[in-house]
């Protein structure tokens, strides 16, 4: 049960034990909500204590008489505005003059229950209000959430372009230092790697613009039927020369056309990205097997390589952004972390799926499931 | 007769850093042995003592620097650490070792900025090995 804050302001003692009877054991519920919202109840019966109780306990909802023995409801509603309160005011009164009602909506009521009301009339007018109130709950989590991810994200990113500047300028100050003499070759080996850790930087920012688009939405998404064999085809030919490069062989097992609706450039770079991930954790003399089937209403597409395989625990956290599995297999092997997370990305936007079986030191296989619509 | 070199561990999973670093302490006059992540460095630092350990911040763990000088310091008390971390510019994450609070849970010595020079590195090495 989700617990929604409900404060009652009202002079007349009837009036407020007759809510509390009619809304204590109701609870609100919607096929879109987890679980049920019911009440968790407080009173007030002026409006001065109506401002300590939203200072002590901050309610959700405020039911509000207008009329009040002291300082009026509608200054109890600008109250709650003034301080910025996130809180849904309803006006409850019998003397709902027009007046009133303009001057309430302007400081922000969100509904009116003219008094008398009847248990259902109560009941029909919370079930909209707490609607309101389940929604606004939902939007601050979300917000949160997102802001977190963002937070976390931007800092490992800027670890991660910095790690490869502060390498490269720790090389280029040993160079001006002349900390091996004044024999150009002996720095043969802090250009190689400075030259190294530019190319891995240049990778992370490719990875990162794929990453731009995917998340930007689908403005640059030219979607047309394609055969995924042909896809799967260019992506092979893009990869060979790495592949000759490592001594693995890459095997395209499927030839059948199959034609799909997609973005040419979003497959791409999952053939690109699971095929480089094939051949980089691969052995010397490997292959790597790239299948695509269709079953039912969907397409499969599988790559399999011969290379070092993972623990369980390692391709658990495999499709999260700037995961690397280090071990002492992956250790001279370089990488952004973000090609799984930018696939995982893509197929989920196509309402895919994409699984991971694999055994340390025989190899691992990404199936991906394409719903044909 | 020369008295043995001191010995200087260094712990870093970015592989230039370590080099780098390595090359400039050996350039001290120390003798120097690395490890490339937390759990070599653990095994190191089971099986001898160093004079001096030089430790990054985030490995395998994103505290790793400080859960080695926990251990090593438990280990050895005598031994200085230098946690050598970029991370208060990098991640906006800032460990203040100055507070009490902090200084009872972090046990390094020093914190170094990954960026200095040789010759501040050779002071502030120095002074801690008190030579």
């Amino acid at each position: 049960m989700e617990i929604i804050k409900l404060l009652i302001v009202d002079d007349e003692p009837g009036i407020r034990s007759g809510i509390t009877r009619v809304l204590r054991d109701f609870s609100v519920s919607y096929p879109f909500m987890d679980e049920p919202c019911g009440f968790e109840i407080t009173e007030a019966c002026t409006g001065e204590e109506a401002i300590d109780s939203v200072n002590n306990n901050l309610p959700d909802i405020v039911l509000l008489d207008n009329k009040l023995p002291g300082i009026q409801g509608i200054e109890v509603l600008e109250y709650i505005n003034r301080n910025h309160l996130d809180i849904v005011v309803v006006m409850i009164t019998s003397y709902a003059s027009l007046e009133i009602a303009v001057k309430a909506t302007k400081n922000g009521a969100f509904d009116f229950i003219p008094k008398p009301f009847t248990p259902q009339e109560l009941r029909s007018s919370m079930e909209t209000i707490t609607k309101q109130v389940y929604f606004r709950r939902i939007t601050k989590k979300l917000n949160t959430a997102g802001k977190q991810i963002r937070f976390q994200f931007l800092s490992v990113l800027s670890h991660e372009l910095k790690a490869p500047l502060n390498a490269i300028e720790g090389y280029l100050k040993m160079l001006q230092e002349k900390q091996f003499g004044d024999n150009v070759v002996d720095y043969n080996h802090i250009v190689d790697r400075s030259l190294e850790r530019i190319k891995g930087m240049r990778s992370l920012i490719m990875d990162l613009l794929d990453l731009t688009k995917i998340e930007s939405g689908t403005s640059t998404r030219n979607i047309v039927e394609l055969n995924l064999i042909n896809i799967a085809q260019t992506s092979i030919d893009t990869m060979k020369p790495f592949a000759i490069q490592r001594d693995v062989d890459l095997y395209l097992n499927s030839h059948n056309a199959l034609l799909f609706k997609c973005d040419a450039n979003e497959i791409e770079i999952i053939f690109n990205n699971l095929i480089s991930n094939a051949i980089k954790y691969n052995k010397e003399g490997g292959r790597v097997d790239c299948f695509i089937k269709e079953k039912d209403d969907c397409y499969i597409i599988s790559i399999s390589d011969s290379g070092i395989g993972m623990t369980e625990e390692e391709m658990e956290k495999l499709f999260n952004d700037f995961v690397r599995i280090k071990n002492i297999k992956t250790k001279n092997i370089s990488g952004s972390g973000l090609g799984l997370s930018i696939v995982k990305k893509i197929v989920d936007s196509y309402n895919g799926d994409v699984t991971v079986t694999s055994i340390p030191d025989k190899g691992s296989t990404f199936t991906i499931t394409l719903p044909k619509n | 007769m020369r008295a043995k070199p001191k010995t200087v561990l260094i712990a870093d999973d970015d592989m230039d850093y370590l080099y780098q670093m390595k090359t400039k302490v050996e350039k001290l006059g120390f003798e120097v042995i690395t490890a490339d992540n937390q759990t070599e460095a653990e095994l190191l630092i089971n099986s001898f003592k160093p004079d001096l350990a030089i430790f990054d911040l985030m490995m395998e763990n994103e505290d790793s620097g400080f859960i080695l000088s926990y251990k090593i310091k438990r280990k050895y008390p005598d031994v200085p650490v230098i946690i050598a971390t970029a991370v208060t510019a990098e991640t906006g994450l800032s460990f203040d070792i100055h507070s009490e609070e902090s200084k009872k849970w972090i046990k390094a010595d020093l914190y170094l900025d990954k960026g200095i020079r040789s010759d501040q590195l050779q002071r502030e090495i120095f002074k801690l090995l008190k030579v």
